[in-house]
């Protein structure tokens, strides 16, 4: 199986190349050398050799066996056997250490070997299969490119036929060609041979007809004849006349009057024709003119650019507006070319007008189907979308507005402005404030009342309680000895009742201001916020520092400001001014402080926008 | 829509008189003479043959008789019964017969077209005609009567001789570029004459009066070419139908054409109406189907009614197919007919013989189709109106007009196969004849047709 020059393996391969030269020197295997050997040892041990040709070593050859595995050992590179003696002379030790070593050494280079022939076995096999398929693999293609090459000469075949038939057809076309050719001539020259033959025919014909007729009527037939009862008057009541040059003259004359009245008829009607033709074109042109002519000073404009023919047909037709009815009367063609000309002009400026209209109304047209039915939805909601963003927008300036005028009231710090604050609201809010003041006072007054009808009650119950207790005392003294029970009770009830009476005024104060104050207090909430972020990012800015002041103070005071608000108070327009001051001043800042007012500051810019849009 | 009653008949031979007064029509050799108002029979003319032939002068004074078999022509005279004239031709044979527009001279074709003889009935005065061609249209009078145009032969070319009929002069000679000529026709206004070349070839020529050639026209080549012409009572349009199946209209201006109308086998056009005719559903009792076994078999299109259904959609008409080895095939348009006031042309083609085109020469475009049960034999416009009246070899009459259209069962029992009609001048009456009968057809119910006939609804046939 193994072919050892295939092997690849480079290990194997140089230490084959070892192994074979050694082998090259030996050449034999060892027990060949050995009978080698005891063929030039010339000891006689034929019957030793051929009965034990098959062991190396016998109890006799034990030495010349060492000595042999020695030599070839160290053939093969091991050492020695033997000692090493110091005396060439002295018999030489076998080494048993050498020995063990040298089998260890030849065991391992067996086992290296065996493992060496597996692998090199499996890659001959693995070869092996790989030849196979590559042998299976080039059967194919050879199949194949046997098939194609089948295939190509069958191809080649039919090629070569489709030409031949392409030729033999092309020869068919030729000679029915030929044929269509002769036949051609055969019917021109039998057309030809026709047209004589007819023609000879009916000279013949006619020759016999001439026959016939001298025949027939040079004969005096007496059969051709009249016969009349008398002869009738002509229709006209006029007698035959004779035929003369004169009445040949006079039947030309008739007949060219004939057609002179054909041609002058046809002359008239062509003129009216034309007549009527050149009303229409007249009021055709009237038309036009007056249709252009409204936009004579638009196109004119327009004219620079391009169209000048407009102003020119427009000269034109105010200087042949005169002339205008001659022209009509002449139509000779200087002048027909003229009018042609300048109604070419105009019908050419129409036209392009007429298209412009029809490009925009096409335009419009497209652009209406889309608003009929798409833009209806999306306008509606782009439009709420707006509205809803204006809202907010509104929304925002409000809270801005109001923020501004908090910021005002902090920065005054006084009760004016806090009452000029008040004047911010709306004069609605200011009524109904107004209407709650006095529906708070007179509940105040109410309260006072009660308040005092109260303290009155409570002096009125001290005094009762007095009385009672003296009236207890003097019942307990009475039934001091019976029961002490409903007296601890009857306390209780007396305390609640009294605190009652203490507190009510105040509680009901809180009930009343309590919406107004939540608003406040939401607007107060967003603002400490904003002041908080815009000292840390504009500490230097003195306009900051101010609101930081101020919204420190709105902090502060939002909630009791408003509850010290005094309608009394108010001056609106000031407070206005003053709050657009404000607006302005933070406008002017936009660019640091966008991060955290942004919000704010495109409520004033919406606001100022609309400011500006307003009239 | 009344009708006299029916008259004996031979050879479809029934003609008004141009004044529109008389009747005249044949049964065999007995020529019979009515009033058109009450149909009494005014003269009774006996010939010496049967009559092949006969034609009223244009003063509606006269009226010949022609018999080509003896070779004979009688003349009769309505004022003057007793007069009588005969023309004998003798030897020479006779294949035509016509009077002269005068109403004083007869044009008499001899045989073989060897001459044309011109008798005359005032003067003893014969004159001869040499060499007239023998084609379909070779002798044509202008409508004012002044002139005679004549298609002639000689030395194998085709010449026009144009005669002034007053004296017969020759007024005009000269040769048309025809290889054939076929036919020559005057413009009704008696100025242009069209003459145009055998079917082998798609040929008309236009030539003044004087001789003079207008112009030359010429559809198509190789195929074969013309099959009919006609022009407009206006002279402004001259319609040429050929073999290719359309109709072709020349203006009188530039002698161009202006439009073409084919004659499709299937209409597509929505606003084309096309009527077509359809079967009653069958009235007839069991005794009366049986009545008439031979004949109601024969006719038995022509005895059940009919009318006219508006088909919709795209209508594919009925058509023959023509044979294309047989000469003179049933294919083109064959038949071409303007109305009185030139707006409506009427035409057919020969391969969809059951159909007539009506064409709006206003607007150039198809107006009507009228598609019938039976080949279309022959039809006829109204002289005074746009009224077309159809005949298709049934006993039936179809009249059209703008308005509409109808199927008219000509009454009586048994068959009346309307094989031609003719209308009188008025308009008012039809002529409808059959091959041995005909009648009248009195079409305004005005005062005057209650007063002499009696209706024919039912009554027996005499």
């Amino acid at each position: 199986m193994g072919d050892w020059m295939t092997v690849t393996d480079p290990v194997l391969c140089t230490e084959n190349k070892n192994l074979s030269q050694y082998t090259s020197e030996t050449k034999m295997s060892p027990s060949s050398l050995y009978s080698q050997q005891v063929l030039c040892s010339s000891v006689p041990l034929s019957k030793n050799v051929h009965g034990v040709f098959g062991v190396f070593c016998t109890g006799e050859n034990i030495e010349q066996s060492i000595s042999y595995l020695d030599q070839e050992l160290t053939t093969f590179g091991f050492p020695s056997l033997y000692e090493e003696s110091k005396s060439k002379e002295a018999k030489r030790e076998l080494n048993i250490v050498a020995v063990l070593n040298c089998m260890n050494e030849l065991l391992v280079l067996q086992r290296k070997n065996l493992l060496a022939q597996e692998s090199v076995e499996t890659q001959n096999l693995k070869l092996g299969s790989d030849m196979d398929h590559l042998q299976s693999c080039y059967a194919k293609l050879k199949e194949q490119l046997e098939t194609s090459r089948r295939e190509m000469i069958g191809l080649q075949e039919r090629d070569r036929q489709l030409q031949c038939k392409n030729r033999s057809l092309h020869q068919l076309l030729k000679n029915e060609k030929d044929e269509v050719q002769k036949l051609q001539n055969i019917i021109a020259s039998r057309a030809t041979q026709y047209n004589h033959d007819v023609k000879r025919k009916e000279r013949e014909y006619n020759k016999l007809k001439e026959r016939l007729h001298q025949l027939v009527m040079n004969k005096k037939d007496k059969n051709i004849a009249m016969d009349v009862l008398n002869y009738v008057g002509r229709a006209d009541g006029k007698r035959g006349s004779w035929r003369t040059d004169k009445t040949e003259a006079r039947n030309e004359d008739e007949m060219y009057k004939i057609l002179l009245n054909d041609y002058e008829y046809r002359q008239k009607q062509i003129l009216m024709e034309n007549a009527e033709l050149k009303k229409v074109l007249q009021q055709m042109k009237k038309e036009m003119i007056s249709l252009l002519s409204p936009q004579k000073k638009k196109p004119r404009e327009r004219a620079e650019d391009g169209t000048g023919t407009v102003a020119i047909s427009d000269i034109e037709d105010d200087s042949g507006e005169l002339s205008r009815d001659s022209v009509w009367g002449l139509s000779c063609d200087t002048v027909r070319e003229q009018l042609t000309n300048s109604i070419r002009k105009q019908w050419r400026i129409l036209k392009s007008h007429v298209e412009k209209l029809d490009n925009q109304a096409s335009k419009v047209h497209s652009e209406g189907l889309n608003e009929e039915d798409v833009i209806s939805r999306q306008d509606h909601e782009q439009e709420t979308e707006k509205l809803e963003l204006e809202i907010e927008r509104c929304k925002e300036m409000i809270k801005a507005q109001q923020q501004l005028l908090q910021q005002q009231l902090a920065t005054t710090c006084d009760d004016d402005t806090t009452s000029l604050l008040r004047d911010c609201y709306l004069l609605e809010e200011k009524e109904r404030l107004k209407e709650e003041w006095t529906l708070f006072k007179e509940q105040k007054k109410n309260f006072e009342r009660e308040r005092r009808s109260f303290t009155e009650a409570a002096i009125r119950l001290g005094l009762e309680r007095k009385a009672f207790e003296e009236e207890r005392a003097s019942w307990v003294k009475q039934q001091f000895l019976n029961m002490t029970n409903f007296d601890h009770q009857n306390s209780e009830n007396v305390k609640l009742f009294s605190a009652f009476s203490g507190s009510s005024d105040p509680d009901n104060l809180i009930v009343h201001s309590r919406p107004r104050q939540k608003k406040l207090h939401s607007v107060a909430n967003g603002v400490p916020a904003c002041t908080s972020k815009l000292t840390k990012s504009l500490p230097a800015s003195p306009s900051t520092s101010d609101f930081r002041q101020t919204h420190s103070c709105v902090s502060e005071h939002s909630s009791i400001s408003v509850l010290n608000i005094t309608p009394e108070e108010s001056k609106p327009s000031e407070v206005a001014r003053e709050s657009t001051d404000q607006k302005w001043s933070v406008q002017s800042r936009p660019s640091s402080r966008e991060g955290c007012y942004s919000g704010c500051s495109s409520a004033f810019r919406s606001a100022h926008g609309d400011r500006d849009d307003l009239p | 829509m009344n009708f006299s009653e029916s008259f004996k008949l031979s050879g479809l031979l029934c003609r008004f008189s141009p004044d529109g007064k008389y009747l005249a029509s044949c049964v065999q050799y007995r020529l019979v003479i009515r009033d058109v108002t009450t149909l009494q029979i005014l003269q009774l003319y006996t010939c010496l043959d049967q009559i092949q032939h006969i034609e009223w002068s244009a003063d509606s004074l006269f009226i010949l008789c022609a018999m080509y078999r003896r070779g004979l022509v009688q003349v009769w005279s309505l004022e003057q019964p007793e007069w009588h004239c005969k023309i004998d031709e003798g030897s020479a044979g006779l294949v035509a017969s016509c009077w002269s527009p005068d109403g004083r001279h007869i044009l008499n074709t001899t045989e073989f077209h060897l001459r044309i003889t011109v008798w005359s009935l005032c003067t003893k005065s014969v004159s001869y005609i040499k060499y007239p061609k023998a084609c379909q249209q070779g002798l044509t009078f202008t409508r004012d009567g002044r002139y005679l145009a004549l298609a002639e032969r000689r030395d194998c070319r085709d010449y026009v001789s144009i005669f002034v009929c007053s004296d017969w002069q020759l007024l005009r000679h000269f040769d048309t570029d025809t290889q054939d000529l076929t036919g020559i026709e005057w413009a009704p206004n008696g100025c242009v004459l069209a003459a145009w070349d055998t079917c082998l070839e798609y040929k008309v020529l236009l030539y003044s009066l004087d001789g003079r050639l207008l112009s030359a026209y010429c559809a198509y080549e190789w195929s074969l070419g013309i099959k009919s012409v006609a022009w407009s009572p206006s002279s402004q349009f001259l319609a040429i139908g050929s073999y290719d199946g359309k109709v072709r209209l020349l203006n009188h201006v530039t002698w161009k054409m202006i439009t073409e109308f084919g004659h499709p086998a299937t209409i597509n056009n929505p606003k084309t109406v096309v009527y077509k005719e359809a079967e009653k559903s069958p009235l007839l009792g069991l005794g009366h189907l049986s009545f008439p076994p031979p004949r109601a078999m024969a006719g038995a299109l022509s005895t059940s009614e009919s009318k006219y259904e508006i088909a919709s959609g795209p209508v594919s008409l009925q058509t023959l197919k023509p044979v294309a080895d047989r000469a003179n095939p049933r294919m083109g348009v064959g038949m071409l007919a303007f109305s009185s006031d030139s707006y409506f042309l009427a035409s057919r083609n020969d391969n969809v013989p059951n159909a007539v085109w009506i064409w709006d020469i206003q607007k150039l475009k198809l107006f009507v189709v009228l598609e019938h049960m039976s080949p279309v034999r022959s039809f006829q416009w109204d002289p005074q109106q746009p009224r077309l009246a159809i005949c298709t070899g049934g006993s039936k009459v179809y009249l059209w007009s703008p308005a509409g259209c109808v199927s008219v069962q000509v009454p009586g029992e048994g068959d009346f196969p309307v094989l031609g009609l003719c209308w009188h001048l008025s308009g008012d009456s039809l002529a409808l004849l059959s091959k041995d009968h005909f009648c009248l057809c009195f079409l305004e119910t005005k005062e005057r047709v209650g007063t002499a006939y009696e209706q024919r609804d039912g009554m027996p046939r005499t």
